[in-house]
């Protein structure tokens, strides 16, 4: 192993861990919303948002995510979509893990037990009352861990831009590959940067989940 | 107390695909009355129950609160603004409670009375003492459900539809989840409510409880009322077979 060459590249890895955490936080902020908007779709009244909402997590999940990458930043210039490779990198993988959010927000939601709407209904409150007071506030507390979940594959899908060429973690290892040709070291470096992100996402999770029980 | 009808079921029909759960019923209660219905499982007892306030639409038939229909067919949108109308004058208790574990006892009974009567804060606190005072649990009014007994959560979860100031109540086996040395409790709570002539209709399998404290018995199996009246009469005279059937199971217990 070749320390001595770890301490002199790992500046750089640190700036791509830098673009790694930017690339993570706004792809799980657009999932997030693309997941709310889904699970919506997916359990409204209306059967056209409901086959939408179904269509979109069945396509999102039923192609691979670097495939959805690659349609984006290659394709979307052949039907006028031109985006710079981080901005398609966070919209490809927003969406798709916006799609398995989808479904982790409608499992919380319909998990809570039936007879919270119907004694909120029973005393008059509307469908959305219901929703908004007794529903979704159980409901966020049990999607917490979940969507810990989801966020931690996201972490680690983050990888799947480095063939556009974002300069992210991966990339990064794989350029200093090209001039070291050191694969073992680059990669363990890239490793645990990528663990100490996940590690420390993890336990922010913790934390927030543990709150919601006790409150 | 008048005589005139309160809740009015008219030929309550209703299926499950080609499962009749509820065939052609009939249901006059007065102002005040109580009423019990009583029958196997799988009667249609708890079935006729949610149908009154339309938590299980009828497939045909009527349902009427005083001079207000409740199961009223309306375009959607005014549907569900009428169902929410007039659900607030029908109180509803279940059989596992349904309080909301994410409030304390204080939100659950204020919830819906700050939001649909538009209460301010320090009226819909007053509220909720005044019902848990009506129930004996002032002193939980900040704990959580989570910290009460079965028999506590029931008598919240009374306080809880009482604070809505309905014209009648709905019990749907109330003291069913509860244990044995639980349902007392309860059941005082209910007989308070009757000697204030609070209109109830009480789906039980107490067969003590509604011979003491309800104005009429319906007997229900398989989807009909097999027969009705006074306490006295169904429990100790009834005329029907299958009466006869289902109380020497239940009374010999």
């Amino acid at each position: 192993m070749d320390l001595d060459l770890i301490l002199r590249v790992y500046p750089f890895f640190l700036e791509a861990a830098w673009v790694t955490i930017q690339l993570s936080v706004l792809t799980a902020l657009l999932g997030l919303t693309c997941g709310a908007l889904g699970a919506a779709a997916r359990m409204s009244r209306l059967a056209l948002f409901r086959w939408i909402g179904a269509v979109y997590v069945s396509l999102w999940r039923g192609t691979p995510a670097l495939i959805q990458v690659f349609i984006l930043y290659f394709g979307g210039p052949q039907i006028g979509i031109q985006l710079d490779s981080f901005a398609a990198g966070t919209i490809a993988l927003g969406v798709n893990i916006g799609a398995y959010m989808t479904e982790t927000i409608r499992g919380a939601i319909i998990s809570v037990d039936r007879g919270q709407t119907e004694a909120a209904r029973t005393l008059g409150m509307s469908r959305w009352e219901t929703m908004r007071k007794v529903v979704l506030p159980q409901a966020a507390r049990m999607m917490i861990r979940p969507l810990g979940v989801n966020i931690n594959a996201l972490i680690k899908g983050t990888a799947l831009v480095a063939p556009i060429s974002v300069v992210e973690l991966t990339y990064t290892a794989q350029r200093f590959i090209g001039s070291t040709y050191k694969p073992f070291e680059m990669f363990l470096l890239a490793g645990l940067l990528y663990m100490i992100i996940i590690y420390a996402v993890g336990h922010g999770i913790n934390w927030l989940d543990r709150r919601a029980r006790i409150t | 107390m008048t005589d005139q009808a309160f809740v009015t079921i008219k030929n309550a029909a209703k299926s499950f695909g080609t499962f009749e759960v509820l065939k052609d019923i009939n249901l006059t209660v007065q102002r005040g009355q109580i009423v019990a219905i009583i029958g196997p499982s799988g009667s249609g007892k708890s079935t006729l129950l949610r149908a009154i306030n339309e938590l299980d639409p009828l497939s045909s038939g009527e349902v009427w609160l005083e001079d207000v229909q409740i199961n009223k067919k309306l375009p959607y949108r005014q549907y569900e603004a009428h169902v929410n109308q007039v659900r607030q004058d029908i109180g509803m208790v279940f059989q596992h409670f349904n309080l909301f574990p994410h409030l304390t006892v204080r939100g659950n009974i204020t919830l819906a009375p700050r939001m649909l009567k538009g209460l301010s804060e320090a009226e819909a606190n007053k509220l909720a003492e005044e019902q848990l005072a009506k129930v004996g649990l002032s002193e939980k009014i900040d704990e959580y459900p989570s910290r009460l007994s079965g028999g506590q959560k029931q008598r919240v979860a009374i306080a809880r539809a009482l604070a809505m100031k309905p014209k009648v109540m709905l019990f749907d086996e109330a003291t069913s989840a509860l244990d044995p040395e639980l349902v007392e409790e309860v059941n005082q709570v209910m007989k308070q409510l009757a000697e204030e002539h609070m209109t109830m209709i009480i789906v039980t399998h107490e067969m003590d409880f509604a011979a003491s404290v309800c104005d009429r018995v319906l007997f229900m199996d398989q989807g009909v009322v097999v027969e009705e009246g006074p306490p006295s009469v169904i429990f100790q005279n009834p005329e029907n077979e299958r009466t006869r059937n289902f109380l020497r199971k239940h009374l010999s217990r």
